[in-house]
């Protein structure tokens, strides 16, 4: 069985983000990068798959600059088989990126798509459930237990009270949970052995797809700062302001 | 203890743009040594560093390594990361690829090295003593200890140790007693040595010693020592594990710092006598542990430079959150976070500064390594050997020297806290404290400097890196940023200062040698502020083609900035260093025994 992860490179989650001057974004320009975590719990997924059997081949692909080559070149020294660019210099909302990897997926014929549920930078939380609809597949989000069992996958996905089991027919896409897994650290002689696994580049105008934004970003500004707190004197003071300062009461 | 971050940014620039990766990865068998590998690479080891290593580093110091009943316990986690080291493969690092290593370049390992330093200093001197007995073994084993041992050390399912030191044969090896007696095809080992870093754990299934001893006929002094390899378990032909050893750890030292790594008193043949096998050939035993000595003396240095780094973090992660008083010439009742204060910003600088230059010293010897093993020109390796021998009791003496005192200086930005052992800032200074004494004290280095590396070639290497200094005066005069202009006339005076202290030390070496060692250690220490001062200029002059070009400004400005205040405020030490050279031995020699 053929599996398709996506990846996205994304700023590192460990570097505290600065907004550009002009309210335009985040300030990208040399700031150290990485795979989105969730990406990473996908890929972590693949290869345990792989490793017990029930899949056969991992590919991963990107959207983005040529710089997202050394993502994929960490999902290939996790383990993945081989990567797929689709280099674009536009900048791919949910709605691209989900016609970018149907047009991979017609190509690649993937049993079983797995992608992060979020990209922890836009925490758009879309592309997989777009991909699944254009598809037409079913699809499951937010999942922290997934197995293989002949022509369908056993879910388990965590919701607000409890966990939540489903039996979903493949082909299918799927979207990782924080908690489906806890990615292995990248082996030395695995990162060298990445360098010789096969990275094929697309360019996205060659797909034929229209990948023009259709979002438009206005400004982007820092939260405010937390003001300091204060000590109530009893619940009903709390309620009180509960009520009448906050409002959500 | 504050988190660490591997300062992967300057490491980069280090090994990129001012050592220059290009010309390491132009050597036979580096060709793919390219920048993204590296990138991948260091991104990797700094995540373990950070993620696996460093967390340990706190509970290493509390709970140290314990001696119970003959076994030694590691403290908690220990063996577990260990395992996680090994599982990633990061111990073959720089092994040969014959032997199931990765084969990469000193350049490389030096700053993934320096990650685990920094990390965690007690867990990585074990994998550092295992490459130093790799390195022996490659060099003189015979092919069936090669095929034997290397592949398990490599991968480091075994771990290797020195022995030199006995209670009487500490710097000097030659009062070496421990015995070795001839039995058909191998030794009987007897003897106690002492100080055996890593010598008895519970993190690998066997551990391979590699010891000073004596055969019974020979010579008396440094001659007459053989080096001996025995196994804790014996080892089968085809690589099983068979018999204890008769080789038992007794005590356990009380030390300062690097609680977490045992150092051992180990009894060799206290019952049958230990089973151990000759290493290269009798009587050559010192030769081969100098060998090897050489570039555990560079690893070494780079601990000091690893602990600064280390330390540097902490400080500056303390001062830019810690509020105390107000800032000077400020009319407002709002207190500030220390980093205001001059002071403070003068020692974070000084610490910065000192990492700096010490990193690209430490890393310029690196690569000057890797030329004399594997540049194609016979001309080009003998010199640049010629250059890292001359380097490495500099790296080795300078980089510890300064790593104590920037971690000293760390607790000082601390206040009290930095004396309560919580902040985690002491621990560094106490790790940081023995590696001015291991592999060689700063005497030992200072004395190999100037009797050995400077006297047999009479200085030539040495005045032939003084010219590469002066070559690069024109270049600093002619750039128009105002730091480099300061740079340029503090490296000028340096290097007059560092001139004439090597020709008086070149002079006088062999007319009057104990006034040399009376101030090798000052001319040690000048050298490094010098080559020091000459890194930092060089790296001021990139920076500022890169400011030129609007690259990065952030990390070339603050680069420019450092280069500026190790001008104004290191660099001219040299001439006090140069002063006290050239003048100050009778002072040291005037003095009677009776008068201390």
């Amino acid at each position: 069985m053929k599996v398709l992860v996506a990846v996205k490179r994304v700023v590192d989650p460990n570097i505290k983000v600065r907004i550009k001057a002009d309210g335009s974004g985040v300030d990208l320009a040399n700031v150290k990068m990485a795979i989105n975590p969730f990406c990473e719990i996908a890929v972590e997924q693949a290869i345990r798959m792989k490793e017990a059997g029930t899949v056969s081949e991992i590919v991963v692909v990107s959207i983005g600059l040529p710089q997202c080559q050394e993502t994929l070149r960490t999902a290939l020294a996790m383990g993945a088989d081989r990567g797929i660019l689709v280099e674009t210099d536009v900048e791919v909302q949910p709605l691209a990126v989900a016609k970018v990897l149907k047009a991979i997926i017609a190509k690649e014929n993937p049993a079983l798509v797995i992608v992060g549920k979020q990209a922890v930078d836009d925490d758009c939380n879309q592309s997989g459930q777009m991909l699944a609809a254009l598809l037409g597949w079913p699809q499951a989000a937010f999942i922290s237990k997934i197995e293989v069992a002949g022509d369908h996958a056993d879910i388990t996905r965590e919701v607000d009270g409890g966990l939540e089991k489903l039996a979903i027919k493949l082909p299918a896409v799927v979207t990782t949970d924080l908690r489906l897994n806890e990615p292995r650290y990248v082996t030395l002689p695995n990162i060298m052995k990445a360098k010789k696994k096969p990275i094929e580049v697309i360019k996205a105008d060659t797909l034929g797809i229209d990948i023009a934004p259709r979002l438009k970003t206005l400004k982007v500004e820092e939260p405010p700062k937390r003001g300091a707190g204060v000590k109530l004197a009893d619940v009903a003071e709390l309620v009180n302001k509960l009520k009448n300062e906050a409002k959500v009461i | 203890m504050s988190t660490y971050r591997a300062p992967l940014r300057d490491m980069r620039f280090v090994i990129e743009e001012l050592v220059g990766l290009q010309d390491i990865s132009a050597l036979p068998g580096c060709a793919a040594v390219t920048s993204d590998l590296v990138s991948a690479v260091f991104g990797e080891a700094s995540k373990f560093a950070s993620q696996v290593l460093a967390p340990l580093n706190r509970v290493g110091d509390e709970q140290g390594a314990q001696l119970i009943e003959g076994e030694v316990r590691t403290p908690p986690g220990f063996k577990q990361a260990y395992e996680q080291f090994v599982a990633g493969g990061w111990n073959g690092l720089s092994g040969e690829a014959c032997y199931g290593g990765q084969g990469l370049p000193n350049l490389v390992a030096m700053p993934v090295q320096e990650m685990w330093n920094s990390a965690n200093l007690a867990f990585c001197l074990c994998p550092m003593l295992t490459s130093g007995v790799m390195d022996a073994l490659t060099l003189t084993g015979t092919p069936e200890q090669r095929a034997t041992y290397l592949p398990r050390l490599t991968a480091g399912e075994w771990t290797g140790t020195m022995n030199l030191t006995e209670p009487q044969a500490g710097s000097d090896l030659s009062a070496v007693r421990t015995r070795a007696v001839r039995e058909s095809g191998q030794y009987r080992i007897h003897g106690t040595k002492i100080f055996i870093t890593w010598g008895e754990h519970d993190l690998a299934r066997n551990i391979v010693h590699l010891v000073l001893a004596r055969t019974p006929d020979a010579p008396q002094g440094v001659k007459g020592i053989s080096l001996f390899l025995v196994p804790k378990f014996l080892v089968a032909a085809d690589g099983a594990l068979g018999a204890r050893n008769d080789v038992h750890c007794l005590s356990l030292e009380h030390k300062l710092g690097i609680h977490a790594s045992p150092t051992c008193v180990l009894a060799y043949g206290e019952h049958e006598g230990a089973i151990g096998y000759l290493v290269g050939e009798e009587s050559r035993g010192l030769e081969y542990m100098f060998i090897m000595m050489n570039q555990a003396r560079l690893a070494v240095g780079l601990e000091g430079v690893a602990l600064a780094e280390r330390a540097y973090q902490q400080a500056r992660a303390y001062a830019q959150t810690r509020v105390q008083g107000r800032a000077i010439g400020q009319t407002s009742e709002e207190r500030v976070a220390i980093i205001r204060h001059p002071d403070v910003k003068r020692m974070l600088a000084s610490m910065k500064a000192h990492t700096e230059a010490m990193r690209a010293l430490a890393y310029s010897a690196a690569a000057a390594l890797d030329k004399s093993r594997r540049h194609p020109d016979d001309g080009e390796r003998k010199r640049n050997q010629a250059l890292v021998d001359f380097l490495i009791p500099i790296v080795k003496g300078w980089c510890t020297e300064c790593g104590v005192e920037v971690a000293s200086t760390g607790v000082q930005v601390h206040g009290g806290r930095g004396y309560i052992e919580d902040t985690g800032a002491a621990q560094l200074l106490r790790d940081a404290r023995i590696t001015t004494i291991y592999e060689g004290t700063t005497g030992i280095q200072a004395a190999d400097l100037v009797g050995r590396k400077l006297a047999r070639e009479r200085g030539a290497t040495a005045h032939a890196l003084i010219g590469e200094m002066r070559s690069l005066l024109p270049q600093l005069a002619g750039c128009a940023n105002a730091a480099v202009a300061v740079a340029h006339a503090a490296l000028a005076q340096a290097i007059e200062d560092l001139s004439a202290a090597t020709r008086w030390v070149v002079d006088t070496q062999s007319s009057d040698p104990a006034a040399v060692a009376a101030v090798s250690v000052p001319f040690l220490r000048l050298w490094g502020v010098a080559a020091g001062g000459w890194l930092m200029a060089r790296a001021a002059l990139i920076a500022d083609v890169r400011l030129n070009a609007d690259v990065e400004p952030e990390f070339y400005a603050a680069k420019i900035a450092t280069a500026r205040y190790y001008a104004e405020h290191i660099l001219p030490q040299s001439s006090l260093l140069a002063k006290i050279v050239v003048g100050g031995a009778q002072s040291v020699l005037a003095f009677s025994e009776q008068q201390f």
